[in-house]
C-alpha cells in the first residue's frame, strides 16, 4: 500500500496499519474499517453481518433487541447532562432504532481508583433517571475498580434488551429511492457542548447536549403505522456517518437541502468558529427516520406529538443512485458531496 | 487561511473581552486592537479579536454587489488610497 | 449569524453569478491564494457557478500544505522527548511528516495535545509548572500576532516553562515568487482576506504594478468571492492593474499596525523552505534576540533525521498552481483524504482535500 512511497528504512509511516488512533473510535471511516476487518470479519455471523445498531435474534417465536454500548466520554459532567444520563439514552437509543422499547438494561462500572464517590452517585442518579423516563430498569450490572490512570474517571458498559414488535421491518438496507428522510430536532448539539466544555475550547453555548431517550417518539412512529424503513441515532460521526451507512447498505443515493437541515445557532456559532462541519458532529438524542415519501406526513404528526419531537422535520430524500452516496443540496444552489468522516473531529484554524 | 467569525463585544476588561454570536461566548484577547468598545464586532481568530468589523463597510459592499448595472470599468471596491504609517 | 448571513444570501450569489456571466472578457486563470478561500470555493461549489468565466486555481496559501518536512519531523521530535507537552492547532495533527504524525505520536505516548488558541498553551504551561510546553506556530500573517502575544503574555506572567517552535510564513515573499515563476500564467490573484487584515493592501501593489496581475482582497463567504471575481474580470477586461479590496469590512489600506508591532517585537524576518515552493527569501519568522529564550528551536536539542518525500506526490505542483489536484496520479487513488500522503490532502483546506471532500456530484470520481 504506502511501503513503497517512503525510504525503505526500519521506521517506515504505515498511515492507518498498525496502531489504534483515537480516530478509530470517532464513528468515522477508520472505525468502520476496524469493525470490519476486525469485529464483523472475527465474529463472523449472519445477525453481525447485517450492521444494524442492535442484533435482531429470533427466540421463542419473537425478535429479540440486543444491544451493547461503552460511554467513556470527557467530560464526565456535562452541559446538559453526565455520563450516566448518556448511558442510558444510548442504550434506550440503540434499541428504539430496532424499532423495540427497552425491556430491561444492565450497566456496568469500571472506576478510576480515587474517584470521587460524590460524582459516582451524582452518574447513577442521572442513570437512574433517564432510565425511569425511559420506562427501563436496571436490572444487572458489574463493578471494577482499576489503578489510577488505567481509566478516565469512570467508564460505563451497558446491554440492553427488547422486543421488536411484529410487522415493524427496520434495517440499514430498507432505504428505498422516493424514501423521505426525517430528523426529530437539531444537529451537532452533543458533540458541539463536549467539545466546547473541554479545557482550552471554553466557549460557552446557550444549549447543552441533545441527550434524551427516544423511545417514546419511535413507539409514537411505531403505532402511527409509518412503514418504517431505516431508523439510526446519529451518534459519534454525526449524521453524515449515519447516512453514509445507511446509503451504502441499501444501495442508495441520499439527498439533503441544505436549507432544511435544523441546527440552533450556537452549533453553527462554535461549528465556524473550530472549523466543523454540523453534520459531522454527534448528537445523542436525534433520530433519523426513512420511511416511504407518502408516511412523511403521518410521521411528522407522531413524532411532533411525542416527546423531544417538537421539532421534528424533513431534512432530504433517498433518490435512486450513484449508490452508495450522501449528497447536500446548498442554499446557494450547487449540490456537493457529504463524505464520512474519517476520523475525529478536530478544531481548526485554517 | 484563516478561520476567524465576527462576534460582538459584551464587555471589556484590560486587554480580554467576552465576545458573543448567535449563542456563543467566549473570553478572547483584544490586545491586538488599539481600540475597542462594547457593541462593537470584531473577528476572533485563535482566540484572538484581529480587527473590528465596519458596519458601514458592510453596508457599503452589499450596495455594491446590488449595483449590478453599473459600468464594469469602474473599480468597485474600497479604494487602496494614501497610506498612512504603514509598516 | 451577523456579518455572515447577509453574505451567504443565495439570492445576491444568483445575481452575482449572471452579473459574472455578462461580462464581456475572455476566460480568465485567477489564483486564490489562500487556503480558506479554496475551501470557501469548494464548500459552495463556485468552481462550477463562473466555469466558463473563470478558471479558479488553488494557490500555497494553506500553512499546513507549506510547512516543511523537516519542520514536522523536529516538533515529532520534541513531542517525544520526556516532560514535554507539545501543543498544536488540530490542523497540523494529521499531516505526514517523513515517518509519522502528531497524531500517530500522540497514540504511542508522546504528549500532544490540541488547543485552540496558543493562549491555551500558555495556560496549559501555567498549570504544569513541571513540563515544558512547546506550542507549534504554524500560520502566516493572521496567526502570528496571536502567536507574538502569547509569548508576551508568557513572559510577563513569568511562565518560563513556555517556547514556540516557528513555522511561521509570510504571504507578500510567496507571491513575488509565484509571479516571479516562468511557468505560472494567472490573470488575476484572490488575496487572502484576514492576512489582509493584519498587512493592509499596500504589500501587493508590486503584483498589480510590476508585473501588471490585477488582485482582489476579498472576504469568505460566497457573495465576497463572487463580488471579488466580478471585480477582479472587470480589471482584466478593461485593462486595468491595481489592488481593489473587496473586504472592506474587515480590511483597510493599512492593515493592523499593532498587530505587526507585536509581532516585530518578538520575531524577525527570516528566509524559509515551503514545501512546494522551496527556499523563498524572507519568508519567514524567527524568534529575535531579545525573545530567542522562548524559542523552541534553542531550547530544546532536536535532531530529526533527514526528511524524506513521499514518491510520486506532486504537492509541490499543486500548490504552485501549476497542475489541478485530478492531473497528480495519486489523487483519488493512492491519495485520500482516509489515506493521504501529501499535506495537500491532509490538510482540511489543502487544494486536493477542498476538491475531493467536495467534489461536485457529477464529475465526482
Amino acid at each position: 500500500m504506502s511501503e513503497d512511497l517512503h525510504a525503505p528504512s526500519g521506521d517506515i509511516y504505515a498511515p492507518f496499519g498498525d496502531i489504534i488512533l483515537l480516530s478509530h473510535g470517532a464513528g468515522g471511516q477508520l472505525m468502520a474499517e476496524l469493525i470490519d476487518r476486525l469485529f464483523v470479519a472475527g465474529f463472523d455471523n449472519p445477525v453481525l453481518r447485517r450492521r444494524e445498531d442492535s442484533g435482531v435474534i429470533e427466540i421463542a417465536g419473537s425478535r429479540l433487541a440486543l444491544t451493547t454500548d461503552s460511554f467513556v466520554v470527557t467530560p464526565v459532567v456535562f452541559p446538559g447532562g453526565d455520563i450516566g444520563k448518556l448511558a442510558a439514552c444510548g442504550t434506550v437509543n440503540d434499541l428504539a432504532a430496532a424499532g423495540a422499547q427497552p425491556a430491561a438494561m444492565a450497566a456496568s462500572f469500571i472506576l478510576e481508583e480515587g474517584l470521587e464517590q460524590a460524582l459516582l452517585r451524582r452518574v447513577v442518579e442521572s442513570l437512574r433517571a433517564a432510565a425511569d423516563e425511559a420506562g427501563v430498569a436496571v436490572v444487572t450490572g458489574d463493578t471494577k475498580v482499576v489503578p489510577k490512570g488505567a481509566a478516565d474517571t469512570l467508564f460505563i458498559t451497558t446491554a440492553g434488551v427488547g422486543l421488536v414488535p411484529p410487522n415493524v421491518e427496520i434495517s440499514a438496507s430498507a432505504a428505498r429511492p422516493g424514501d423521505a428522510v426525517l430528523i426529530n430536532g437539531g444537529i451537532g448539539e452533543h458533540g458541539a457542548a463536549i467539545m466546547c466544555a473541554r479545557e482550552g475550547i471554553d466557549l460557552q453555548l446557550d444549549i447543552g447536549s441533545d441527550c434524551a431517550p427516544l423511545n417514546r417518539l419511535v413507539g409514537a412512529l411505531v403505532e402511527a403505522g409509518c412503514d418504517l424503513h431505516c431508523m439510526r441515532d446519529p451518534t459519534r460521526g454525526g449524521v453524515s456517518a449515519a447516512l453514509n451507512e445507511i446509503a451504502e447498505q441499501s444501495g442508495v443515493c441520499i439527498e439533503l437541502d441544505e436549507e432544511s437541515l435544523p441546527v440552533a445557532p450556537a452549533v453553527q456559532t462554535a461549528c465556524e468558529l473550530l472549523g466543523l462541519d454540523p453534520l459531522q458532529v454527534a448528537n445523542e438524542g436525534k433520530m433519523l427516520v426513512i420511511l416511504p415519501q407518502q408516511r412523511a406526513e403521518r410521521a411528522l404528526a407522531a413524532m411532533r406529538g411525542a416527546p423531544y419531537g417538537a421539532a421534528s422535520t424533513v431534512i432530504g430524500r433517498v433518490l435512486d443512485g450513484p449508490a452508495g452516496r450522501v449528497q447536500l443540496r446548498t442554499a446557494i444552489g450547487p449540490t456537493r458531496i457529504i463524505d464520512r468522516p474519517v476520523g475525529e473531529p478536530m478544531p481548526r484554524i485554517c | 487561511m484563516c478561520l476567524a467569525i465576527p462576534m460582538k463585544v459584551i464587555s471589556i476588561e484590560g486587554a480580554r473581552a467576552v465576545v458573543e454570536q448567535a449563542g456563543a461566548r467566549r473570553a478572547v484577547s483584544v490586545g491586538l486592537l488599539d481600540e475597542v468598545n462594547a457593541g462593537d464586532y470584531v473577528l476572533v481568530h485563535a482566540g484572538y479579536a484581529i480587527a473590528r468589523v465596519d458596519e458601514e463597510e458592510a453596508r457599503h459592499t452589499l450596495e455594491l454587489v446590488k449595483q449590478l448595472a453599473g459600468p464594469l470599468d469602474e473599480p468597485q471596491g474600497r479604494p487602496p488610497g494614501p497610506v498612512e504609517g504603514a509598516a | 449569524m451577523k456579518y455572515v448571513d447577509e453574505f451567504r444570501d443565495p439570492r445576491a450569489v444568483a445575481e452575482l453569478v449572471e452579473a459574472i456571466r455578462r461580462i464581456n472578457a475572455p476566460r480568465a486563470r485567477l489564483m486564490e491564494v489562500c487556503g480558506t478561500h479554496t475551501m470557501s470555493i469548494a464548500r459552495y461549489g463556485l468552481r462550477e457557478l463562473i466555469e466558463k468565466q473563470a478558471d479558479l486555481i488553488a494557490g500555497p496559501g494553506c500553512p499546513v500544505c507549506v510547512t516543511a518536512q523537516g519542520d514536522i519531523d523536529w516538533f515529532l521530535e520534541a513531542a517525544r522527548l520526556p516532560g514535554v507537552i507539545a501543543t498544536t492547532f488540530g490542523d497540523m495533527m494529521r499531516v505526514p511528516g517523513s515517518f509519522s504524525s502528531l497524531e500517530r505520536a500522540r497514540a504511542q505516548g508522546a504528549g500532544v495535545r490540541v488547543v485552540y488558541s496558543p493562549a491555551d498553551a500558555v495556560e496549559l504551561a501555567r498549570r504544569h509548572p513541571d513540563r515544558q510546553v512547546v506550542f507549534f506556530g504554524v500560520g502566516f500573517e493572521t496567526t502570528a500576532p496571536a502567536v507574538a502575544m502569547s509569548v508576551l503574555e508568557a513572559r510577563g506572567e513569568g511562565v518560563t516553562n513556555y517556547s514556540v517552535f516557528s513555522a511561521h510564513k509570510l504571504i507578500p515573499p510567496a507571491l513575488k515568487a509565484l509571479v516571479a515563476a516562468p511557468d505560472l500564467a494567472v490573470d488575476g490573484f484572490i488575496c487572502p482576506g484576514h492576512v489582509s487584515v493584519i498587512i493592509g493592501s499596500r504589500p501587493y501593489e508590486f503584483v498589480a504594478r510590476e508585473h501588471g496581475v490585477p488582485c482582489v482582497i476579498a472576504g469568505f463567504e460566497p457573495v465576497d468571492v463572487l463580488q471579488s471575481v466580478r471585480m477582479l474580470l472587470a480589471q482584466v477586461a478593461a485593462g486595468r492593474s491595481e489592488v481593489e479590496i473587496e473586504y472592506g469590512r474587515a480590511v483597510t489600506p493599512e492593515g493592523n499596525p499593532r498587530a505587526r508591532a507585536i509581532v516585530g517585537e518578538v520575531f524577525e524576518v527570516v528566509d524559509a523552505r515551503w514545501r512546494g515552493l522551496g527556499d523563498v527569501p524572507d519568508s519567514g519568522l524567527a524568534f529575535n534576540a531579545a525573545h530567542a529564550d522562548m524559542d523552541a528551536r534553542r531550547r530544546f536539542d532536536v535532531e530529526p533525521p533527514p526528511a524524506v518525500e513521499p514518491a510520486g506526490c506532486r504537492c509541490g505542483e499543486v500548490l504552485r498552481g501549476v497542475i489541478q489536484p485530478e492531473e497528480c496520479g495519486l489523487f483519488g487513488r493512492r491519495c485520500t483524504p482516509r489515506e493521504p500522503v501529501g499535506a495537500c490532502m491532509v490538510s482540511s483546506e489543502g487544494a486536493c482535500a477542498a476538491r475531493y471532500r467536495y467534489r461536485r456530484t457529477e464529475s465526482a470520481k
